[in-house]
């Protein structure tokens, strides 16, 4: 039923046809060391990215979807090993040297974290930590520069932009203040915005409010938008793309339409159980998921999933391999649900 | 449902006030963190309470448990009023009415074994005999979920954040409360953990005749598990009613908003549905607006909204909104969806509908 769709969005990875993608990951690795132990945050993960789409990607916490992104920006802690590919518009991400990393972060890649509270500075006016912002990625002049802000405070629809380039972090809303957030990220105008459960800690109501934002600087600017989330609902409401993570890899991946109407991973199928949803009716109960998320210091062997899944078998023991079984459709797993 | 069954506890005109300081370039004056707030828990059931960050719901939480005091109102619970308790006899009956908090680590003390966690509100109330106490944290324990002979010995840092939530909820009912009162209880677990515990809850209410009051901000998780639901909108009630017919046919312009802007997934099919968003900025508790405090995010809104403040007034049996111009009223013909044109000053016919007056709730904009 989508499979225009499909064939338009899901985009080739690594043979190369098609529009030619925004952005390339290709069994990106990241290890840490932890006491002495390696810790495997990110454990082959491949997905591809075409100019101006929004691809969600979807895990629990530790399921290493935060680390994958991060590892795009350079942000990891120097402990951190990145292996694999990551290609961005041609260039190779994964080794760059720091210099060029920062010369490229914010110009090409920007991000938005969960917190705006804790990523704006409480000391420093708005207005000057935008002006800042734009000063890093062009050679303006005072002027200039704050004509610049308050135009990118304007683009992120804040409430009169001209008294609050005067106010302070705390005299905003925090829907205000993830506004702010969004116009820093947008200084070096970037052609990927990564928002990083960038609505999370706000209300629903507001969380309405930002992604409706993200949707409009999306189609305005012709941005991609990475946007990574514990949220089902969020993901399959305003991406059009879907990767869904678990102990460091990618289960399943598809275009969203695609993905929630024909699950094939457990794992999908088992989240997608788990959420409390308006469409279920109250003290509906909901199916168990025994066990723990694996430790990513100690991966079991085969399948991430197998201890918990009621389909696994002595095959899950091998590591299934995360391919195309259908056209755009990807997952990883020897017991797929069968396609109604 | 029950309204024979005498409530197990009835809050009463509840009122709660800070004083602010003006600081740093904020203002100073009043917060009005809970106006006026009244309801009931009937025994056995699970009232949820819904609200953005600042409608007041965890201070009203912490009013009936009188920590602190409310500045006003009574809390009835079990025929006494805890608000006139003193010391000793609020002790006592505290003990009936126990918390669950959002934060499982930060609310047990890290230096503590699991055991030990679980023991400690018996010790607190002076629970004799040590093999008894033993025994009924074991009890305790199962109950939850964790083998005692693994995780009795753990401290809490050796647990995941879904164990230490289980600890939470056995410290909570090891006195046998009537009422647990759940503030987030769930929000800061993964997915399938939080499924976990929801069963929980869910089982313990069946096993053990619980009461809960569910405060949450997500409102499908409120409904997942409530029997009723009070909407609270910076320190009131905008509407209170069973849960199925609240989510169906929600009365109150700020419960439809709140209901539009969730991102919906049909499980079955797999159909997502994009919110629709509220605009405008959610007001200052400091300085609510006059009449309806919604009023100036409402599209319903009439210049009757900014003089008079809308009472609580029952609809349909058990469901009640606080607006003047609830949803299950056309305005004029106009409908409820969208922006409505507001020149339309037509005096509500407040009394023509009374309770059992039609309910027919025009669609929420964008469900379908």
């Amino acid at each position: 039923m989508t499979a225009g769709r499909v064939a338009a969005g899901a985009g080739p990875t690594v043979d190369g046809h098609g529009s030619a993608p925004l952005l390339e990951v290709t069994d990106l690795r990241v290890r840490f060391t932890r006491a002495g132990r390696a810790v495997h945050a990110v454990n082959g993960l491949s997905y591809s990215l075409a100019p101006g789409r929004m691809l969600a990607i979807i895990g629990e916490s530790g399921s290493g979807k935060s680390v994958s992104s991060r590892a795009l920006m350079g942000l990891l802690p120097p402990t951190a090993r990145v292996s694999g590919s990551a290609r961005f518009d041609g260039t190779e991400l994964v080794g760059l040297p720091e210099r060029e990393m920062r010369r490229r972060r914010g110009a090409d890649i920007a991000m938005v974290f969960q917190d705006p509270a804790r990523s704006l500075n409480p000391t420093m006016r708005v207005g000057v930590q935008i002006t800042e912002a734009v000063r890093a990625h062009a050679q303006l002049d005072r002027n200039a520069a704050k004509v610049r802000a308050i135009e990118l405070l304007q683009l992120v629809r804040l409430p009169a932009p001209e008294r609050r380039f005067h106010e302070y972090p705390h005299q905003l809303s925090g829907g205000m203040r993830q506004r702010v957030m969004i116009a820093i990220a947008l200084a070096g105008r970037p052609r990927l915005l990564i928002a990083d459960e960038a609505t999370t800690a706000l209300d629903v109501t507001t969380q309405a409010q930002i992604m409706e934002l993200l949707v409009e600087l999306q189609e305005r600017l012709g941005m991609a938008v990475i946007l990574i989330s514990h949220d089902l609902a969020l993901a399959a409401s305003y991406a059009d793309d879907v990767v869904v993570m678990y102990g460091g890899r990618a289960v399943e991946r598809a275009s969203a339409a695609t993905l929630f109407a024909s699950v094939r991973m457990p794992y999908t199928r088992a989240l997608l159980g788990a959420i409390p949803l308006l469409e279920r009716p109250a003290h509906t109960e909901l199916p168990v998921v025994a066990g723990q998320p694996p430790d990513p210091a100690a991966l079991p062997a085969g399948c991430p999933f197998r201890p918990r899944c009621g389909s696994a078998t002595d095959e899950c023991a091998t590591a299934p391999d995360f391919t195309e079984h259908e056209p755009g459709h990807w997952w990883a797993c020897w017991h797929p649900e069968v396609g109604a | 449902m029950s309204a024979v069954k005498e409530p197990l506890l009835r809050a009463r005109n509840i009122v709660q006030e800070f004083p602010v300081r003006g600081a740093g370039g904020l203002r100073g004056g009043v917060v009005h963190a809970v106006s006026d707030v009244s309801f009931d828990v009937q025994p056995g059931e699970t009232l949820g309470v819904v609200g953005e960050t600042g409608s007041g719901k965890s201070t009203l939480a912490r009013s009936l448990i009188q920590a602190p005091r409310p500045k006003s109102g009574e809390v009835l619970f079990q025929g006494e009023d805890l608000v006139r308790l003193r010391r000793r006899r609020l002790v006592a009956a505290r003990r009936h009415v126990q918390m669950v908090y959002q934060d499982p680590f930060g609310s047990l003390n890290p230096r503590w074994r699991v055991t030990e966690l679980v023991e400690e509100p018996l010790l607190g109330y002076g629970v004799k005999g040590a093999e008894r106490r033993r025994r009924r944290v074991g009890e305790l324990l199962d109950l939850v979920g964790l083998d005692p002979s693994v995780y009795g010995r753990r401290r809490p840092r050796e647990l995941s954040g879904g164990q230490c939530q289980r600890v939470a909820i056995a410290r909570a009912i090891v006195l046998d409360p009537a009422l647990v009162i759940c503030d987030e209880a769930v929000s800061s677990l993964d997915v399938l953990i939080q499924a976990q515990v929801l069963n929980l809850f869910e089982r313990l209410r069946t096993d053990l005749g619980l009461s809960y009051l569910f405060i949450a901000h997500d409102l499908a998780l409120v409904k997942q598990v409530s029997d009723r639901v009070a909407v609270m909108h910076l320190g009131q009630l905008a509407e209170v009613g069973p849960a199925d017919a609240l989510y169906r046919g929600p009365l109150h312009p700020y419960t439809a908003a709140l209901l539009a802007s969730v991102p919906g997934l049909d499980p079955a099919t797999g159909r997502a549905r994009r919110p629709v968003p509220l605009r405008g900025e959610p007001p200052s508790p400091l300085d609510p607006p006059s009449g309806c405090r919604f009023r100036t995010r409402c599209p319903r809104a009439r210049e009757r909204c900014a003089t008079g403040e809308p009472a609580l007034r029952e609809r349909s049996p058990g469901h009640s909104v606080a607006c003047h111009f609830p949803l299950d009223e056309t305005v004029d013909g106009a409908a409820a969806a969208g922006r409505e044109p507001r020149h339309l000053t037509r005096p509500a016919s407040d009394d023509a509908a009374g309770p059992g007056g039609h309910l027919q709730v025009e669609p929420l904009p964008g469900r379908s």
